[in-house]
């Protein structure tokens, strides 16, 4: 178990049982697992193959941040992120925005062709 | 929102049964931390492979896949129009050897919970602390008397698993003369893939008006309506094909005459030149011989949390095989997305740290209804701890406005990413 798993633990227990959910933001899975709904489009951690969908990974997080509440706000018009956006919460773009600001920028490696 | 005392104490519990786990898992697994086999390696089976690696690097992960290769299923209508080439489809597991994952060409024939082995075709065994079973679908051959030989079910193609009968329904089309007639039956909902009938539709009529003007499309639905992305199905039918198109819902399907190329209904019988019959589908053979379908004898029940089969411990079941939840299609982003699911819980049921009380998982998927012109329809998915399953995201995802060609790049971008993100 890591530290931050540990310390969320140990918050659980001097609580008493009954802890408002931020306290998951410790986990640092939480984030990778919510960004981990953006991979499918926008590639592994956000390293995108083509120039659509974009890259995400390195990002800066604060921008990332406005534009996922622009989209979700209906501010910033798109064909699919306005849908996309309205179902996280704010907490959760947040740790979206965070996560990928974390990765390095780079090249993403294209799934390799085989012969028909 | 909070967690309450009894969920905290399951929470706990399930951390330390998983520790025990992890302990047995590290004598056997030569240093590893733990020892996870993949049945199948489609869109699910990869991603999970992939993924157990990538975040967990000291769990030993093999996968065992029958087929020679991955061809995708997404973008093989495209095939049917002309709009794209099987090579266009085409990939091979190089990309995850090159994580460390092993992959193994074999077919697994039998999953021994007790023991926590799979058993493969050859007679060899593999060992696992956690066996991820992915198998895609099968049809239900079953229910199509005149189906029931390989003759048959080689003359009357489904073209419903991307490969050879891609390619072999794409030469009926071709050898089919102009002002002929090619009828698509689909069975009843669920199927793999809600929206592809209709995109199929599509891209046979874009093939005929460019090379085949005169010949004409029957689409009998098994379904009482268009199931998905309908508005925008029909602006295309109604639109660019107008005239080509003679959809006819409520059909159900009672037999087919291959000798006299004629597909029975309840009450009509429909002839045509090519004949595209989808049957029923139910979850991959090795489902049923490991006893994990629990629904209506053809899906696979799952916790959602963990993706864990309702009906045995230690063995988890994604994708199409799995019996949805509410508005959950099977699609290969959906298998995509619950493989990341299921790979986190996996990590931390061997590890002995909590699963994640909240998964979520999206769904986009993109249709082209013409080789230029696409649209999608998206969702998202949380856990609902009340229900206990995953239910949608209220106020979330929606369809395209209208078909676009900026759609349609971002349909090959989403392609090439789905691809890496499974496979790389």
């Amino acid at each position: 178990m890591n530290l931050a798993s540990k310390s969320f633990v140990l918050a659980l227990f001097v609580t008493g049982g009954s802890v408002a959910l931020p306290a998951m933001a410790a986990d640092p899975a939480s984030a990778r697992n919510l960004a981990a709904t953006c991979f499918t489009c926008h590639g592994t951690d956000g390293h995108s193959v083509g120039g659509v969908p974009p890259s995400l990974a390195g990002q800066n997080k604060s921008y990332l941040l406005q534009q996922m509440k622009d989209f979700k706000a209906g501010k910033r018009p798109a064909t699919i992120m306005q849908q996309n956006a309205k179902g996280y919460t704010d907490e959760q773009l947040d740790l979206i925005a965070g996560y990928f600001a974390s990765i390095k920028p780079g090249p993403a490696t294209p799934a390799p062709r085989a012969g028909y | 929102m909070a967690i309450t005392r009894r969920e905290f104490i399951k929470w706990v519990s399930v951390t330390a049964g998983a520790t025990a786990v992890a302990g047995c898992a590290t004598t056997g697994a030569g240093g590893a931390a733990g020892r996870v086999v993949v049945v199948g390696a489609g869109y699910g089976g990869a991603t999970a492979a992939k993924y157990i690696k990538m975040w967990a690097p000291d769990i030993d992960v093999t996968v065992v896949e029958r087929g020679t290769g991955f061809i995708s299923c997404p973008m093989s209508n495209l095939v049917l129009g002309g709009n794209a080439t099987m090579q266009d489809l085409t990939l091979n597991y190089d990309g995850l050897r090159n994580r460390g994952v092993r992959v193994v060409s074999g077919e697994v024939v039998a999953i021994d919970a007790v023991k926590r082995e799979v058993r493969l075709a050859d007679g060899s065994t593999l060992g696992y602390d956690r066996v991820i079973v992915s198998p895609g679908i099968d049809f239900m051959y079953g229910q199509i008397p005149g189906l029931a030989s390989a003759e048959a079910q080689n003359r009357i193609l489904h073209a419903w698993k991307a490969g050879p009968q891609t390619a072999a329904l794409r030469k009926q089309l071709e050898a089919m003369p102009d002002g002929g007639v090619y009828v698509l039956h689909m069975p009843m909902m669920p199927y793999r893939c809600p929206p592809g009938p209709y995109e199929r539709v599509c891209q046979v009529a874009d093939y005929f008006k460019k090379s085949k003007p005169k010949s004409k499309i029957i689409m009998l639905d098994s379904n009482p309506d268009i199931v998905s992305k309908k508005g925008l199905f029909l602006a295309a039918w109604n639109g660019m094909y107008k005239g080509m198109i003679d959809y006819r819902p409520n059909s159900e399907l009672a037999d087919v005459d291959v000798k006299g190329m004629t597909i029975k209904l309840q009450f009509d019988s429909v002839k045509g030149d090519v004949l595209n019959v989808v049957p029923p589908q139910k979850a991959g053979a090795i489902a049923e011989k490991s006893g994990l379908i629990t629904a209506n004898n053809r899906w696979c029940g799952v916790d959602w949390l963990t993706c864990e089969s309702v009906a045995i411990k230690g063995v988890h079941v994604i994708g199409d095989a799995t019996l949805s939840a509410s508005a959950m299609p099977k699609s290969a982003s959906m298998a995509n997305q619950q493989a990341k699911v299921c790979s986190a819980a996996v990590i931390a049921l061997i590890k002995g740290q909590p699963v994640n009380p909240q998964p979520m998982l999206m769904n986009s998927c993109y249709s082209f209804v013409s080789g230029r012109s696409a649209m999608h329809v998206t969702s998202l998915h949380h856990y609902d701890a009340g229900q206990k399953t995953l239910v949608p995201v209220k106020g979330a995802g929606g369809v395209s406005a209208q078909a676009s060609e900026a759609e349609a790049d971002f349909a090959w971008g989403w392609a090439k990413n789905i691809w890496a993100d499974s496979l790389a």
